[in-house]
Order: C-alpha cells, then structure tokens, then sequence
C-alpha cells in the first residue's frame, strides 16, 4: 500500500533541487543590483504571508483574514524595539520578539474564536484587524502622543537575509506540518469537524496551536518590514492589503499543491511590482482584470492549469503510440 | 457487567423534551438495539452518550465512570466510538487515512503514522472493503464510505461501538453484509450499541433491544419479547 504522505521517498530530489535553489538565493547580493534584492525580499514577504496562512486555512477550510494582524503587530514590535534613535536589542531578537507576540495573541484569539464556523470566522479575523488598528491608534493618540514611529534603516543585503531565513523556516514548518498526523487531523476538522471530535481529535487545540504558529511568522516578516517601511503609523502597519492578498496569492497559485501557494506568491508580487512601477495609472485594472480570469478560468490555480497541461500531453503521447502499434 | 449505563437521562431543545429521563444499561460483550419511530430521539441519545451533548439532567456513566460533560475526543479515547447516521467521511482524504486519523488520536496513547497505517489497512480488509484504499473517501460508495467509517471507529480501540443507522440506504446483499460485520465486531470482543430502522437486521442480531418513543423509554427486552409486545406494535403500526 503506497501512502506517500509519511513516506521519505519522494523528498531527496526536490529537497536537493530546493538546496541548490536556496543557495543561489542566498548569495545573490554578491552579484545582483540593489533593486532586485529589494524586490526579492518583498516577493519572499509575500511568500512569508501567503504560506502561512496556507499553513492553517488551506486544510481546515476556516477562511482568516487576520493575516494583516499579526503582520502588523510583528511590524510594531519592530518598530517599538528598532528606533531610529538606537536599536533596543539584536536585529534577530526583535524578529523572534515580533513573532512571538504575534503568536501569543493568535493563541488568545484562537481560543476565543475558533469555535465561529464560516462567514463569522472570517469577518471575526477581518475585525481583529480594524481593531488592532483603532486601539493602537487611540494609544499613540492619547497615550504615547506619537504619530507615527521612525524606525531603524537597515542594510538592504541583511534584510534580505533575514527574511530570507524567515521564508525557509516557514516553507520547511509548512512541508512538514502537512505530512504529520496533525496535518491530517487539521485536514479532517476542514473536512468534517464533528468526525473529527468523534474520532478522537482534540479540535480546539489543534485549530488554536496551527493558528498560533502561522501567526508567528507573519509576525516575524513583519519586524523586518518595519525596518524596510523606516516611517510607520497603525494605517500602515495594519493595511488591510495584507490580509487579502496573501489569499488571493494562495487561489492565484493553486491550493492543490504544496508548491502552488509559493509559486503563486513569487509570480503575484513580481507581477505587482512590475505593474505598479510600469504602469503607474492602470495598474490596479491590469491586477484586477487577472484576479477574475484567475477566478473564472482558473480554479486551481497556475497549478492546476500546469497540471492540466501535463494531462494533455501526456494523453497526447500515449494516443500517438497507440496508434503506432 | 455492565460497560455503559445511563440514569435519567434527559435533553431538551428549547420546551421540547427530546429524551426525556431514559435509564439504560448496555452489558459488555452484547449487541444492544435501539429502535424506534422518526424523531423519537435515537440520534439525540446517541449524541449525549459520545458527548456531542451533554444531558441536563441525567448522568451516563462508561466502564464506570461518568462520561457525561466530556469532551468528544476525550470519550473516544477512553473506549467508545461511533459511527453517523449520515455518513461523515473525510471526503478529500484517502480511505485508508480516514481510518489511520482514528488510529492516530482515537486510541489512549495516541499511534504513530506508519503504526496507525498498518492497523488501518488491515481494519480495512476486515470490513470488507474490498476497493483500492487509497481512493478519497468521498468517491466511494455509500456502502464503503460506511465500511470505512466503521473501521475509522475500530481504529480507536473501541470497547464499545455506537452504529447509527448502519444499515439505511444498503440493498439486500450489503444489509446481509452489514449483518455479517456486526456479528464479527462482536466477536472481536466490542460491545454494540446500534440504532437501526431495518427490522429484520435488529430482530436478527441483538440479543436486547430498547424502544424510544416520543424521548421515553416505552420498552425493553429480548428481540422475541419486543416483536411481541402490545405497547411496541402499537407505536409502529398505530391501534
């Protein structure tokens, strides 16, 4: 009997290729320019969000839209703890830091909210966001008498580094996680919830603890961002952008596969930046307009249209030799 | 002995007593019926005993001890599984899977994959699931969605099964089949605690069974006892 799932075979050669790839990344600063650093680092940002949140709604099926919460706290942390007028601690403890308190108010979050199912769950984690916002806003208001935040400007080639690190700890957690016994309980909780309690899974835990752990590396990539950002507020820190484009990254991929949610990050945000920077004015209605053909013409993603494609071929072939015998 | 009793136990949704202060006990090592007509409150019984509800008041006790206010997934893995009236498969996931998740978090210990699958696959053969395992559940057919469910519920080390309707929607030969599976579930050393509409099947392999209706226990007894009774053939067939 052949269940891949828990097997190892299967894992060399992408892991090598995955090595190779990683490695290559890893030293481009020695020999690119400037700008494509930087836009690396804001496709692996992407990467960071779009995963994570794959990590816990791709196979529970509950629909989060607090990405841009917990980004947003890992953002103040960062900002808080990397002030332009002298870093408080390490660069990397300020990102372990953020990711924690992102972490820890999942945890509490989690634990209230997870029992929602549906549309509740998702406008829940949608208000999260705006509430966040609002009371942060009400601190620096009335409390901190701040603006805004000047935060720490660090060298492009470390940040890349850094998340760079984040991104590989997260892709590798989302790997694993999938292929362990609570990726299959957490697959069967989104499949049906009350089988899953009946067959022995603690689903509260389960659902709270893989909520906690995505919002632990958003919350990370969000430390780093503060230092790309330089000038930050609650408007900034908290845009609503980053709780839905990791979604949208995560459909235009495909869902079906474990890369597709990766792929679909890179290719979205290079596509975002190309635009943005290309086609200043229209822009947004070139972005919208591959949003509904992604929507429409392609449910499953890149992935599923590559798939489709191998099919074909693969048919294609076989007929032909058929016809040859 | 006894390996489940229930005292008194009573649910109600919102002024309506759904059951409404049933006594029951289940011996280990025997196939319990429970019958009854739609909306007497089988379901609901079964779902206060696996702990879906909780009964107010009344108190269920399992092997002993009380089991009523325990999480689901705290009642499976002391012992009792179950299956659902309405087959509840984890559709995207493979068959064999499906049963391995019960073996994984269902028992008390808990069972590492490459264990759980082993026991999956042969808890499969022994339901007669007889189709490529790795097929997703929701492809199959009804009567293999229920194999794979009843296996899923063995995979926990059960002690006792509670079989909802395992029978519902079969044809003759699968009922047969079920039948059959019953049988050996027992002789495995599991208690059976079934609900079943399907006369024939409940007449033929419980050694008692209890009768609900309208949430209230109106009989109790041998299948012989039960077919004879003046109370049970009136709330079937009216007077």
């Amino acid at each position: 009997m052949d269940v891949s799932r828990y097997k190892s075979k299967g894992i060399l050669i992408p892991g090598l290729i995955g090595l190779v790839f990683l490695i290559l990344l890893a030293t481009l600063p020695f020999y690119i320019t400037g700008y494509t650093v930087v836009l690396i680092t804001t496709i692996l940002m992407y990467g960071i969000l779009t995963v994570s949140w794959v990590l816990f709604s791709g196979p529970s099926g509950y629909l989060s839209l607090a990405s841009a919460a917990f980004f947003g706290v890992g953002i103040y942390v960062g900002a808080i703890l990397l002030p332009n007028t002298g870093q408080l601690v390490p660069l990397v403890v300020a990102v372990i830091l953020g990711g924690l308190a992102s972490g820890l108010i999942a945890l509490g979050v989690g634990a209230l909210t997870l029992r929602l199912r549906g549309i509740y769950f998702a406008i829940f984690t949608f208000g999260l966001v705006i509430l966040i916002l609002e009371v942060l806003n009400w601190w620096e208001h009335t409390v901190s008498h701040l603006r805004g935040r000047f935060v720490m400007s660090v060298d492009n080639d470390m940040m890349f580094w850094l998340m760079l690190g984040i991104f590989v700890a997260t892709a590798l957690t989302y790997f694993f996680f999938r292929r362990s016994k609570f990726g299959l309980a957490l697959q069967g909780i989104g499949q049906n919830e009350e089988a899953a309690a009946h067959s022995g899974v603690n689903v509260t835990m389960v659902k709270v603890l893989t909520f906690a752990l995505s919002a632990v590396f958003a919350g990370a990539a969000g430390a780093v961002w503060a230092t790309r950002l330089t000038y930050i507020d609650p408007y900034v820190a908290f845009h609503v952008n980053f709780s839905f484009l990791p979604v949208l990254m995560a459909i235009f991929g495909g869902m079906g596969q474990m890369y597709g949610p990766l792929i679909g990050a890179a290719l979205f945000a290079y596509l975002q930046e190309k635009l943005q920077t290309e086609f200043p004015e229209i822009y947004m209605l070139i972005f919208g307009f591959v949003l509904i053909a992604t929507v429409l013409f392609m449910r499953d993603g890149l992935v599923g249209v590559v798939e489709w494609v191998i099919r074909k071929l693969r048919r294609g072939g076989s007929a032909v030799q058929n016809a040859d015998t | 002995m006894q390996i489940l009793e229930g005292e008194k136990v009573t649910k109600y949704f919102g002024g309506l007593a759904a059951v409404s202060g049933v006594d029951f006990s289940v011996d280990k090592g025997e196939v319990f019926g429970l019958i009854g007509p739609n909306g007497a409150g089988k379901t609901t019984l079964f779902n206060l005993i696996s702990g879906a509800f909780v009964p107010k008041p009344g108190i269920i006790k399992f092997k002993g001890e009380k089991i009523s206010g325990l999480k689901p997934f705290k009642i499976c893995r002391m012992g009792m599984a179950r299956t659902f009236q309405e087959v509840k498969v984890f559709g995207g996931v493979p068959a064999i899977e499906n049963v391995a998740l019960g073996a994984m978090f269902g028992t008390a210990k808990g069972m590492s994959p490459s264990a759980a699958t082993k026991e999956a696959g042969e808890l499969l053969d022994f339901v007669g699931f007889s189709v490529p395992k790795t097929i997703p559940a929701g492809g199959l057919t009804l009567a293999n969605q229920k194999r794979v469910e009843v296996a899923r519920a063995l995979a926990s080390d059960a002690e006792l099964i509670l079989l909802d309707e395992l029978m519902a929607g079969l044809t003759p030969t699968e009922t047969a089949e079920a039948m059959d599976l019953v049988q050996r579930i027992r002789d495995r050393g599991v208690t059976v605690f079934m609900i079943e509409h399907v006369m024939r099947a409940i007449m033929g392999v419980c050694d008692r069974i209890m009768v609900l209706h309208h949430g209230e226990k109106i009989a109790e007894g041998t299948p012989k006892e039960i077919a004879a009774s003046k109370k049970v053939i009136e709330v079937y067939l009216g007077e």
